[in-house]
């Protein structure tokens, strides 16, 4: 996994104005089956994005040119529910995307996203709604992600939002570090508490 | 203070709070199967570091495994690089390992709880997110992404911001023809598939006291399908009962002393949630879903309801019936089935066996209907036969499977063809859940019976033959 910094974003986005995206749309179960981290990104979406010759779907968001550039996916509420695999998180990293703004998250994917450096932003719906609109009508529009000031900016509209990331994650995020090195720096706090529980 | 139960066990596992952000769980029970692992044990490797506490992991192959023929090679050479990968780092770090064939091995849900590895006030973790099963114990039990596995393996503890806690009361007794399942669907149906995101819910009431365990599991197993954190009921004699004798659980007076400690569990009755919601069991029939997510389920005597009036909501639902060449207000009574699926870590248990066995007995397995009949665990299994359950099946025309996940997730060649519908007692209907274009009605294992015996959706309660 790759800790890619992240301090502030501006992009183009891919669209997919769809709710309860599970994690089975995001990645299929039949491409678990790798050992490793790497190439999940061609297979993201999979089902959607392809037909069943393995031909790109046309009308499909991350299908169409305009679309390709963009590091930002915008989706429907509830987006990552069901499975807890990670390898959603990781094909949505391998494909390029840095952050995807929906307004609500399931939890484990949340925590997935969080943990392989792509930014979740959670706006209200009237953000969402006006954003997937702005896309469509123009697939050029921009947004930005700062993630110091805790902002989303649909730079077409002007429309602003804070949002909501933990003091700790934001750190990890800005600087690069991942939750491990800090339980690895713990290590004397949890040999204190095997020890107190008779763990 | 902590009073609710969910509060008591993860407030007795905090290890460090960071300010503003996640707190530092301890973990006493650590799940692994092969496929959201491999990158953890790499990641291990990388860093150059140990698993933490082999004493507290338990591995199963269970999600890859096909239900013919384990003691030959897998055919699918990826789905044996997976297996082969899990059994390799097993033995490189020293963990404990039930393979292939082995008795104990069988899907991880069902074998840690049958062979007394969970247990009540624990915190138990799995790269999986129907490791809620578990919470069926009163213990905090809740899947993991891969990143967090390597984390629970390297220090046996886990970075997670506390889940607010909500409490589901079903007040009142199920009606006959009932099943935890049906529980469930229904609970998940009314709080919709994202409605419990963020929480920890304690199930509580009456006709969540007069389950056994292994209906306590299929309640808790379901939590992750309306977005909940995790899933528990309260320990009590049914719990302790269970336990008692199991392999590897505390025996003797160690037993007895984690069992008073086990009764200061319970949320007290001034337990304060976050949230409270209430349901009547009378108002529980079979269940059965239309769409493609969990929550998109209806009693089987009613008609698929019309779309949301918002117009993301409206696509989102049309889209899900699209799929499953469905309409609003239609029944699902009568639609044709062309598979059914028995097993998975919600409803793969021996009680699931007896109910299924118990409806066709006697009868008939439908001509057209492919049945696919997997026990959780070959523990599952050589009870199903010692209580002849499968003669039952057999003289119905049905024959047992291996175990496995099988169907539940198709990684395995057990794959519901394009455009076919499949009754499945498993935990998701998601679009190609089952198989590429495959469409799944979740249900219980008596509509299940039904359904194999009728080759049509049939409530399980009028029974015409």
């Amino acid at each position: 996994m790759s800790k890619q910094k992240f301090t502030i974003l501006t992009s183009t986005c891919a669209p997919l104005p769809v709710e309860n995206v599970d994690t089975d749309q995001i990645i299929p179960a039949r491409f678990l089956k790798s050992t490793s981290r790497e190439g999940f990104g061609d297979h993201l979406f999979h089902d959607w994005r392809y037909d069943e010759n393995g031909n790109p779907k046309a009308g499909f968001s991350l299908n169409r040119p305009e679309h390709r550039e963009a590091k930002i996916l915008v989706a429907g509420k509830n987006f990552g529910c069901g499975s807890s695999r990670e390898h959603a998180a990781w094909a949505i990293a391998d494909y390029g995307f840095r952050a995807v703004i929906s307004s609500f998250f399931a939890d484990i994917h949340r925590n997935n996203e969080l943990n392989n450096f792509v930014l979740p932003v959670t706006v209200t719906d009237f953000f969402l709604n006006e954003l997937l609109g702005t896309i469509d009508r123009d697939p050029a529009a921009k947004v930005t992600i700062d993630l110091e000031n805790q902002t989303v900016t649909n730079l077409t509209t002007g429309s602003s939002e804070h949002f909501d990331i933990n003091p700790y994650k934001k750190e990890c995020l800005t600087r690069g570090l991942d939750d491990i090195d800090y339980l690895l720096d713990h290590s004397a706090d949890i040999e204190e508490f095997e020890r107190l529980h008779n763990k | 203070m902590a009073n609710t139960l969910f509060e008591k066990i993860w407030d007795a596992h905090v290890v460090n709070s960071i300010d503003g952000g996640p707190m530092q769980l301890y973990i006493d029970r650590h799940y692994c199967h092969e496929v959201t692992t491999p990158q953890a044990f790499d990641g291990l490797r990388r860093r150059g570091l140990k698993v933490r506490r082999p004493d507290r992991t338990v591995c199963s192959p269970d999600h890859n495994i096909p239900t013919e023929g384990q003691d030959k090679e897998i055919t699918d050479p990826v789905s044996r690089k997976q297996i082969d990968t899990l059994l390799a780092n097993a033995r490189v770090f020293g963990l404990t390992l039930y393979g292939l064939m082995h008795p104990l091995n069988g899907i991880i849900h069902v074998m840690g709880p049958e062979n007394g590895l969970t247990l009540p006030g624990s915190t138990i973790v799995c790269g999986d997110s129907h490791t809620s099963t578990h919470g069926a114990f009163g213990a905090v039990a809740f899947g993991i992404g891969t990143s967090e596995v390597e984390m629970v393996l390297a220090t046996q503890c886990i970075l997670q911001p506390k889940p607010k806690a909500m409490r589901i009361t079903i007040d009142g007794q199920l009606k006959p023809g009932v099943t935890a399942k049906d529980i469930a669907l229904y609970i998940i149906a009314q709080m919709t598939t994202g409605g419990a995101t963020g929480y920890f819910v304690e199930y509580a009431g009456e006709a969540i006291r007069s389950l056994n365990m292994e209906e306590r599991m299929t309640v808790c197993n379901l939590s992750i399908e309306m977005g909940a954190r995790g899933g528990l009921i309260a320990p009590d004699e049914t719990t302790f009962n269970y336990i008692r004798g199991r392999r590897f659980a505390p025996q003797g007076e160690e037993l007895d002393k984690l069992i008073e400690y086990w009764r200061t569990l319970p949320s007290g009755p001034d337990a304060v949630f976050d949230k409270e919601v209430r349901f009547d069991a009378s108002d529980i029939e079979p269940r059965v879903t239309f769409g493609t997510n969990p929550g998109m389920g209806i009693g089987i005597s009613e008609t698929i309801p019309e779309p949301p009036t918002d117009q993301a909501g409206r696509e989102s639902y049309m889209k899900a019936l699209e799929y499953m060449k469905f309409k609003p207000g239609q029944r699902l009574t009568g639609e044709k089935v062309d598979y059914v699926f028995l097993g998975s870590c919600t409803n793969g248990r021996i009680e699931d066996f007896r109910t299924f066995a118990a409806y066709v007995r006697g009868k008939k397995k439908h001509p057209d209907v492919t049945a696919w009949l997997v026990p959780g665990s070959w523990s599952v299994k050589k009870q199903i036969e010692d209580e002849g359950i499968d003669t039952i099946l057999a003289d119905a025309g049905f024959q047992l499977r291996q175990p496995g996940c099988s169907a539940c997730l198709a990684m395995n060649p057990d794959k519901v063809p394009a455009g076919k519908l499949a009754v499945s007692t498993s935990n998701r209907n998601f679009e190609g859940r089952q198989g590429p274009g495959a469409r799944t009605v979740l249900a219980g294992p008596l509509v299940a019976a039904a359904a194999a015996i009728h080759g049509v959706i049939t409530d399980p309660r009028v029974d015409n033959q």
